[in-house]
């Protein structure tokens, strides 16, 4: 019983902590805001724990079952992506509720569309069907793009509409998908459509279906070559805004795209197509990486290290295709804690910067001259995120990049390791480019800005957990490998 | 979850906590951050040298919980982490006194000894890591916890310094990563053992396993400054004195030389590295860096670069001895992983002590100041004959030990690289010596500075001079129990027995 109303709590008061938010201003929906993070993250909390004690179930809304009512996925690995949104949604509201200032009057638009994003999130953490999370991908994309415009001028503006045109193109495309494995199947259960799938003779409609679906979501994912949008509008967007775009929603499409390739891939996919996709997220680490080294603005470098980190996720196309058990089992593993330690690691980059800047009054890279000696804390956050996007050990980056390595070398794809190891030798040259400009001695007096300590803690705190999360990793994972049917942790 | 096992990851902690404890020092209360550094780094000598004698015993540090799948996080003492561990736990407090003097009034200083801190942690992960896995944990901890060390004055030159330590360590340490993680996916996670895991390697692995040797050897000869991979090490001279003493002359350099060991001894295992013909180049690369080292430090006019070169040759002497198959090569290359860090610390603080009091940098400056400077130019004067290979000091029971262990290897070759080497260590340091004692200060001082009763700060002084004395002791005292000589013979011993 207790978990029917943690699942209520997870989907529905954040629509209600939404339209509630609607009718305040910012300092009042700020209020509203705090005490609804600290509702969320004991909700995520509470359902995680129950989860990984008992396992996981489905569930149906409102006491309907399948096919008439709208049914949820509550397995290991969805309620572990809810906590982390919970941990990082929380840390951005928090952080965004000191840093924005209430005198804009546009910012008391940021609660209501930063409460759509986070019931979007959940929505698609736990959709079963396809189109439900189409539902989800689109409350997320509009909020998404509604904040990037958020109290910005005429360039943020330019960004968000670009931003919006790229998720408008990429949901039609999934829409189109989703309706042609109606006209063929007849269901839109995932599960639904994965147990017809075999006896399917014809695979030409399907086929062409999950080439819709997946171009749509890697578009709204950002890989290489569509990444096009996503530079400019999480570097001009307002850093706590930058730190939950590029955390979660990107890895929300994501995570529909990897869903769908576990489940259909065997019949739909083929070789070439993992591979494919394999080559551009390959091609997303090194170019990405090469362009964040170029950028002179520190918040276009983390952007651009985004579209790199989004690229080693791809490699779970051809690492689970075709191959052993193991090896696909690692490369799953690989890629949940690649998305955990990312989000982490992201975040706290993005809020870090957001410091920086507001500390040194520059968005330029060059204008961090003397920040580790006046600000060492700003800059630590940054520096442990760091540790994480270059996958150094002990942090999320380096199990994740461990575990990848080791699906590589078990299925015998050995140019995937080329990538592994160029793609961290790349980004560790433009995370040390930037500790580089930090360490350039100033002389003379302080004359920063000190930001106030709660928005130096939020993102230590962030950088923490993503430097520590190898430690933890394999009880992490253990919770996420809890399906529907298996009861309990070990 | 008894004491033994807590005691190697306490000993990591004590480290790690300081180093935690110092960030948050704030930077006018140099009272507090010096308390917090020698409390942790008499704390630390204390415990290691508590394993130190239980490993004596016998008895099994022992601490291990899965990490990722399949892959476990281990930390362990054996005979030969804790001496590793010994070696870095003494010549920390040493080198944190040194340091205090050295920074005085300098700006940052909560920043310096926070990754200072940082660097002994990582030193002390890599000496007690019971595992591959473990050891690069740390192993990459340490770099990135030397950079800020390296770039730490912030100069053009300093940075730029940065930029080829870490361009160099962390490729060397991503080429280690895909040998250490292609070893795991072919053979599962190995503990380090006494004698190695391959005695009887399968004929179908030879070429794998060939190749990860390389590839190892490769990603720790970044660290050990094996020729061609030594580039970082003269230019990363830029660093206070401190730095180089510790990090350049004990941590970094002896973490990749003490990762090769580990590989060839406690992962492969000596007969099996033999067996794939990978013992015979491994000492002949040894050999070449011993004399390119040697040579290079003839031309150096900069004394810490002279004494960076003389590193890159000395290190290798360690590599040749592990590599000369028989036991007391064995114990050879071991004891001067004790002995190298020792004579070479003293050298660096002697050069630290010139820089800082007279301002001198070059070697041609250094006239005359033997008589300035007596008692830091008598210790310098010690390390350089060390170095050498004087008897009865450290650098001679180092070399006599080699040369007998080449001797029972058959590999009389190798005895005459060491002749060699050490009439070039004799041609670039005796200079040096004659300068400091048999010539007259011609001009004055570049940037003198005075401390009332001794020739320099007392920080400063007694550093070199308690190093200095330990290089006799440790050479003189070679046969006792417990010296570096015997137990490097234990260890050499237990990798032989079967």
């Amino acid at each position: 019983m207790i978990t029917a109303w943690l699942m209520a709590g997870l989907l529905f008061t954040p629509l209600a902590w939404a339209v509630l938010c609607l009718l305040l201003d910012f300092s009042r929906g700020r209020l509203v805001s705090c005490l609804g993070i600290t509702v969320q993250v004991l909700v995520s909390l509470g359902l995680w724990v129950a989860v990984a004690r008992e396992g996981g179930f489905l569930y149906g809304l409102g006491g309907w079952e399948a096919p008439l009512g709208i049914e949820l996925r509550v397995d290991g690995l969805a309620v572990t992506f809810i906590l982390l949104t919970a941990i990082v949604a929380g840390a951005c509201g928090l952080h965004a509720s000191v840093y924005l200032a209430p005198d804009n009057a546009w910012y008391r638009y940021f609660w209501p569309l930063f409460w759509f994003l986070w019931a979007g999130l959940n929505g698609v953490w736990l959709g079963g069907d396809l189109f439900n999370l189409y539902v989800g991908l689109e409350l997320l994309s509009l909020s998404a793009v509604g904040l990037v415009a958020l109290g910005g001028g005429i360039n943020a503006l330019r960004a968000s509409l670009r931003y919006l045109l790229a998720a408008l193109l990429g949901s039609m495309a999934y829409l189109l998908g989703v309706a042609l494995m109606y006209g063929q199947f007849g269901t839109l259960s995932i599960a639904g459509i994965a147990s017809l799938l075999p006896e399917t003779q014809a695979l030409v409609g399907p086929g062409m279906a999950m080439a819709l679906m997946l171009s749509g979501l890697a578009l709204k994912t950002a890989l290489f070559p569509l990444h096009g949008w996503l530079p400019p509008a999480h570097g001009i967007a307002k850093s706590p805004v930058s730190a939950l775009l590029s955390a979660l929603v990107v890895k929300a499409s994501f995570y529909i795209a990897a869903r769908l390739w576990l489940e259909f891939g065997h019949e739909l996919g083929s070789t070439a197509v993992a591979q494919l996709i394999g080559g551009l997220g390959g091609a997303a680490v090194i170019w990405g990486s090469w362009l964040a080294c170029r950028q002179s603005q520190l918040k276009q470098v983390v952007a651009y290290s985004s579209v790199a980190q989004i690229g080693y996720l791809f490699l779970l196309f051809p690492l689970t295709f075709a191959v052993s058990d193991t090896a696909s089992l690692q490369a799953q593993q690989g890629m949940t804690l690649q998305v955990v330690s990312h989000a982490l690691a992201k975040a706290a980059m993005f809020l870090a910067a957001g410091n920086l800047i507001l500390a040194t009054g520059s968005h330029q890279v060059a204008g961090l001259a003397g920040v580790s000696h006046f600000l060492p804390f700003s800059l630590f956050s940054f520096g442990l995120a760091g540790v994480s996007l270059m996958g150094m050990p002990p942090s999320g980056g380096f199990a994740a990049k461990w575990m990848l390595l080791q699906a590589s070398l078990a299925s015998g794809q050995w140019w995937w390791i080329v990538v592994l190891v160029a793609g961290s030798l790349l980004s560790a040259a433009y995370v040390f480019r930037i500790y580089q400009a930090s360490f350039v001695a100033k002389t003379g007096v302080d004359d920063f800005y000190h930001p106030p300590g709660s928005l130096e803690v939020i993102p230590l705190l962030l950088a923490l957990m993503s430097l520590g999360l190898a430690l933890v990793a394999e009880p992490l994972l253990s919770v996420m490998a809890l399906s529907l049917e298996t009861g309990g942790a070990p | 979850m008894s004491l033994s096992a807590l005691l190697p990851p306490i000993t990591l902690m004590t480290s790690l906590l300081a180093a935690v404890l110092i960030f948050a020092t704030p930077e006018h209360r140099s009272g507090l951050r010096t308390t917090i550094n020698l409390t942790a780094a008499l704390i630390k000598l204390l415990l290691v040298a508590i394993m130190v004698w239980g490993v004596f015993q016998g008895v099994d540090y022992h601490l291990t919980f899965t990490m990722l799948p399949g892959v476990a996080f281990t930390l362990k003492a054996d005979a030969l982490s804790v001496m590793f561990a010994g070696l870095s736990a003494i010549l920390w407090l040493l080198t944190t006194v040194y340091a205090v003097g050295y920074l005085e009034d300098s700006p940052n200083r909560s920043r310096f000894f926070g990754f200072f801190s940082l660097c002994v942690a990582s030193t002390m992960g890599i000496a007690l890591a019971g595992n591959l896995f473990t050891f690069l944990l740390f192993y990459e901890m340490l770099t990135l916890a030397t950079y800020p060390l390296v770039v730490h004055r912030g100069t053009v030159e300093a940075l730029r310094a940065g930029r080829t330590y870490i361009l160099y360590t962390l490729t060397g340490g991503a080429v280690l990563l895909v040998a250490i993680a292609w070893l795991h996916g072919l053979v599962g996670d190995l503990p380090f053992r006494q004698g190695g895991h391959f005695q009887q390697a399968a004929s179908d692995l030879e070429t794998p396993l060939t190749l990860i040797f390389v590839l190892l050897i490769a990603g720790l000869g970044v660290k050990a400054a094996i020729f061609p991979l030594h580039g970082w090490l003269p230019q990363a001279m830029v660093a206070p004195a401190p730095v180089s003493a510790l990090l350049h002359a004990v941590a970094v350099v002896k973490a990749g030389a003490f990762g090769i060991v580990r590989v060839v001894y406690d992962i492969y295992g000596i007969e099996s590295v033999a067996a794939l013909g990978l013992l015979e180049p491994l000492a002949w690369l040894a050999a070449f860096t011993i004399l390119y080292g040697s040579v290079r430090a003839l031309s150096q006019a900069d004394l810490k670069r002279r004494l960076a070169f003389s590193t890159i040759s000395q290190v290798s002497y360690i590599i040749l001895g592990i590599s000369l198959f028989g036991p007391i090569g064995t114990a050879g290359g071991l004891v001067h992983l004790l002995h190298q860090g020792i004579m070479k610390i003293t050298l660096f603080f002697c050069a630290g002590n010139y820089a800082e009091t007279l301002g001198i940098h070059r070697v041609d400056e250094l006239d005359g100041a033997g008589r300035r400077m007596p008692g830091t130019s008598i210790a310098f004067t010690i390390g350089a004959f060390g170095m050498i290979g004087t008897p009865p000091l450290a650098g001679f029971i180092t070399k006599w030990t080699i040369a007998s262990g080449a001797i029972a290897a058959n590999m009389h070759w190798a005895i005459a690289v060491l002749l060699l080497s050490s009439i070039l260590n004799a041609a670039y340091f005796l200079p040096v010596v004659q300068r400091l004692w048999f010539r007259e200060a011609v001009n004055d001082w570049p940037h003198e500075r005075f401390w009332g009763r001794l020739e320099t700060s007392a920080w400063l002084f007694w550093p070199p001079l308690i190093t200095a004395l330990m290089t006799i002791m440790v050479g003189v005292l070679a046969s006792m129990p417990f010296s570096p000589l015997s137990w490097a013979e234990l260890i050499a011993a237990r990798e032989y027995l079967p």
